[in-house]
């Protein structure tokens, strides 16, 4: 267990020479590097969590958590400190192993895919701080230590997103995301503040608050609060408007940062909270639940007209994010067969999605290096020329539509099965999204690899990619056949004691026949490489098609609110103020210092008559003064 | 006694009137010379009237005598260096230190 | 007093030292500045004659205006020679310098005036001899000015050499 510091320090240290003598390195020899501190890291978490869950459990039936490391760093009371640790209990452990598998195959994928990059060092170094912010978040035994890693990991998110520096639309594509992050940041710090004083701890669990009169009370804004700052780095409904923007990332840093990890973090940060929100709000929780679900639809929705085949993706996972998050919304108790269901299909979903959705997004980049281009419409029928990124992108596809035996079946379905616990409308309305989901995941697919060829650069055929890209989809498409099969229940649950999952035919069926009618729609309307219905449907709902592909207009709203009202009415005139006021004054003091030093300048002539003058006049006045005063 | 005394103060500002007035450095110390002589005439009279029985004034005058000779001295000497090297002995010339 | 051959001599002499020390600040001309000034320095001693100090002027004579007025007529001569009618004294210059010359005077004047000086005596004036000069100035003890005397010959002895030094051809 002590070996869990070397999770974080290896990271950093990569990053470090990386960072400080990449120039110098070759670009193999820095990848090669950055690979190697990453598969070491990824060996130390699987077998952290090998020894976590093999240890025995606690009386109670749950896995004790564990501080291997957690030392004071800053202390205001008793209770309330800032510390620097490492916790280990279920959901961090698996974390771990989720954040360091997903990383290695960026990682590795990257070796090919960044091959001839300029600036190649430079990225293996960002993705090492990356991974390093991103283990230490969800390692983080109190809050104030997940707030530090959470900032290390937007800087991190907005040096790779603007990774191709010289273009503007990436450099404008960081910016917004690290500003809109950063802007619900401002959210999260003062939850935190607030949690703080009137819980008296920055720690997580309820039984070591020291609740200051009336704290209850505002411990459900305390706690909205902070769930703002995650639904800005998970890009909820309206802070999700950075992530399709940040596709101007390379692929690998989308598979990782926007679809794997960091976007998580915000369902992170309410599963860890979940014992404060269950024992002081739970009204808060229903509302994140509701927030989640009109999120998982606005998205799906826009993802159904989108052509650029990452802004798809980007869309897809805004939804599969609101799903994580209704899950988690819909608890209402802390034991798994009353109410606290949604913690564990959660968690679960979350695991999944990190395979198959980075797997979607490493095959999208094996797509784009064949054809070089992002539009579905410079791609068709390339399933005869790539055969390995095809089968695993369908097995990705089947997975995120949930068709069993793939994990996404698993998972969704448990969260279909808490999502009815909860009430027959949020279930419906989940199920219709998850039809949604395989619609439009369906019409991705058929739109890439089949239908008509599109004649690009020529006589220069789509090529499969090379071993350091193939291997990665093969083992995450290994990974989503084999993973839904994972007893998640018994490590992770919502009262910490083994949960065995049963599966409920009606929830499984409805949603698999559900799901299965979806995708043979999007056969019967995208496999051609004619598509009438397609365009008939176009022309006819041509107003929501139109506003579903402008994404329902929230980034003109937003640019509207900005720039005609607030830069207009409240940051003009305060930028006046601060122009011709506060600088004015200091203009002004230097100005006079000026003139004051320009008139007494002439004292110093240098010439002796008019010392000797100013001198006697000087021994007068002072005669004069003694002589009027005795 | 005070018939002295103003004789001297009216040498003495007259001195001062010449070292403000002048523009011949020379000129300058003849005006320097006009202060001091002032200055022992009082010695003088001071001795003379008040502490008949003493002779502090009288030598604090003749010393002052010997040291504004010798000041003269220097003065002078000084003097003819800065005409070699400017040519000139107006002393708005002199207004700049060394650098 | 009455009229007696002192107050006659004295004013004689004041309205000469008074003349010609404005005389010596007004003229353009510096050699003419430098024989007034000689005036002004041989109505001093005479000034000292009067009170008695008989050595004190000689000395006056014979330092001041035997020697420091020739020295400044040799530097006159040597340095600028009389081409020195430099153009008209600037106005305000003249002005202030006037200004603060007379409202000098006044004040000291008016305090000089007003001081309550004590009892002054007017004896005949005794002539102090050369023998109790000479004690004194070699005596060394409490009305001895044998440091005095050394110190002001070391400072010739400096001057001397410093003026050489200053002075000399490269």
């Amino acid at each position: 267990m002590n070996l869990t510091i070397l999770i974080l320090i290896l990271p950093l240290i990569s990053f470090l020479i990386l960072g400080v003598w990449g120039k110098w390195l070759k670009p193999a020899q820095a990848g090669l590097l950055g690979t190697i501190s990453l598969a070491l890291v990824t060996l130390l978490s699987y077998y952290t969590a090998w020894q976590y869950f093999t240890m025995p459990r606690t009386p109670e039936g749950t896995f004790e958590t564990l501080m291997p490391y957690n030392f004071t760093w800053l202390a205001f009371t008793e209770t309330l400190h800032f510390d620097m640790g490492i916790l280990l209990d279920p959901i961090s452990v698996m974390m771990l192993v989720v954040i360091s598998t997903v990383s290695l195959m960026v990682h590795i994928y990257s070796l090919g895919y960044m091959h001839g990059e300029k600036g190649f060092q430079r990225y293996y170094a960002f993705l090492s701080l990356f991974t390093m912010s991103m283990l230490g978040l969800v390692v983080a035994t109190n809050i104030f230590q997940m707030y530090l890693f959470w900032e290390l990991v937007g800087v991190s998110s907005y040096l790779l997103i603007g990774f191709y520096y010289t273009k503007p639309a990436a450099v404008a594509a960081s910016k917004k995301a690290f500003i809109v992050t950063r802007f619900a940041d401002l959210g999260f710090l003062v939850g935190i503040l607030f949690y703080g004083f009137y819980a008296g701890t920055f720690t997580f669990s309820p039984t070591q608050t020291a609740l200051v009169a009336g704290g209850a009370a505002m411990l459900p804004l305390a706690l909205g609060l902070m769930f703002i700052g995650g639904a800005g780095k998970s890009a909820m409904f309206p802070l999700h408007i950075w992530l399709p923007d940040a596709m101007e990332g390379p692929t690998p840093v989308s598979a990782l940062i926007h679809a794997a990890t960091m976007v998580v973090a915000g369902v992170y940060l309410v599963a860890r909270m979940f014992p404060l929100f269950i024992a002081y709000a739970p009204e808060t929780l229903e509302i994140i639940g509701w927030v989640g679900a009109f999120t998982a639809f606005f998205a799906a929705a826009i993802a159904c007209v989108q052509t650029d085949i990452k802004r798809v993706l980007a869309f897809s996972t805004i939804s599969q994010i609101g799903f994580m998050i209704v899950a988690l919304g819909v608890c209402t108790g802390s034991d798994p067969h009353e109410g606290g269901l949604g913690y564990m299909a959660s968690m679960f979903h979350l695991f999944t999605h990190a395979m198959f959705k980075a797997l979607l997004f490493l095959g999208a980049g094996s797509i784009i290096h064949a054809v070089h281009s992002n539009e579905m419409k410079d791609m068709g029928g390339l399933r005869k020329y790539m055969p390995v990124t095809h089968i695993t992108f369908l097995i990705a596809c089947l997975a995120i539509a949930g068709i069993p035996p793939f994990s996404g079946f698993f998972s969704k379905d448990e969260i279909l099965a808490a999502s009815f616990a909860y009430s027959p409308v949020m279930g419906w309305v989940m199920t219709g999204i998850a039809a949604l989901t395989a619609f439009y995941m369906f019409r991705l697919y058929f739109g890439i690899f089949w239908g008509k060829e599109v004649e690009v650069h020529g006589s220069h055929k789509p090529h499969e990619s090379k071993l350091p890209m193939t291997f990665p989809l093969m083992f995450l498409a290994a990974v989503t056949c084999v993973a839904g099969f994972i007893p998640f229940g018994e490590f992770i649950s919502s009262n910490g004691q083994a949960y065995h999952i049963h599966l409920d035919l009606t929830v499984a069926v409805t949603s698999v026949v559900i799901a299965v009618i979806a995708i043979v729609l999007a056969t019967l309307i995208y496999m051609r490489p004619a598509q009438p219905v397609a365009d008939k449907l176009a022309k006819n709902l041509a107003g929501l098609h139109s506003a579903a592909s402008n994404r329902f207009y929230v980034d003109e709203i937003y640019q509207f609110v900005t720039h005609k009202i607030i830069f207009r009415y409240i940051s003009t005139p305060i930028a006046w103020f601060d122009r011709h006021v506060i600088d004015g004054f200091f203009n002004f003091l230097a100005w006079g210092t000026n003139a004051t030093s320009n008139s007494i300048r002439n004292l110093q002539s240098g010439q002796i008559q008019q010392y000797a003058l100013v001198f006697l006049l000087g021994a007068l006045a002072l005669i004069l003064i003694l002589l009027l005063t005795f | 006694m005070e018939y002295y005394l103003i004789v001297s103060a009216i040498m003495f500002f007259a001195g001062i009137y010449g070292f403000f007035v002048r523009r011949n450095t020379l000129a300058i110390l003849i005006s320097i010379e006009l202060i001091l002589n002032a200055t022992d005439i009082n010695f003088a009279v001071f001795n003379r009237f008040l502490f008949p029985n003493g002779l502090e004034g009288h030598f604090f005058a003749l010393f002052s005598i010997a040291i504004s000779a010798a000041e003269t001295a220097v003065a002078i000497a000084i003097m003819i260096n800065i005409y070699r090297n400017i040519r000139s002995i107006q002393v708005r010339n002199l207004n700049e230190m060394k650098w | 007093m009455g009229l007696t051959l002192e107050t006659i001599l004295f004013f004689v002499l004041a309205a000469f030292i008074t003349v010609f020390s404005i005389l010596t600040v007004v003229t353009t001309r510096i050699v003419r500045s430098a024989t007034y000034l000689l005036f002004v320095l041989l109505a001093t001693a005479g000034i000292y004659f009067m009170l008695g100090y008989t050595f004190l002027g000689s000395v006056q004579i014979m330092v001041y205006a035997g020697g420091i007025v020739v020295l400044y007529v040799f530097s006159i001569l040597l340095t600028s020679g009389e081409g020195d009618k430099a153009e008209k004294l600037k106005r305000s210059k003249f002005l202030a310098g006037l200004g603060a010359s007379v409202a000098g005077g006044m004040i000291i004047l008016f305090i000089t005036l007003t001081h309550q000086f004590g009892p002054t005596s007017t004896p005949a004036p005794v002539e102090v001899s050369i023998k109790s000069i000479g004690y004194a100035l070699m005596s060394g003890d409490k009305y001895g000015y044998i440091l005095p005397f050394e110190a002001v010959s070391i400072l010739l002895l400096a001057c001397i050499i410093g003026g050489l030094l200053i002075a000399r051809k490269r």
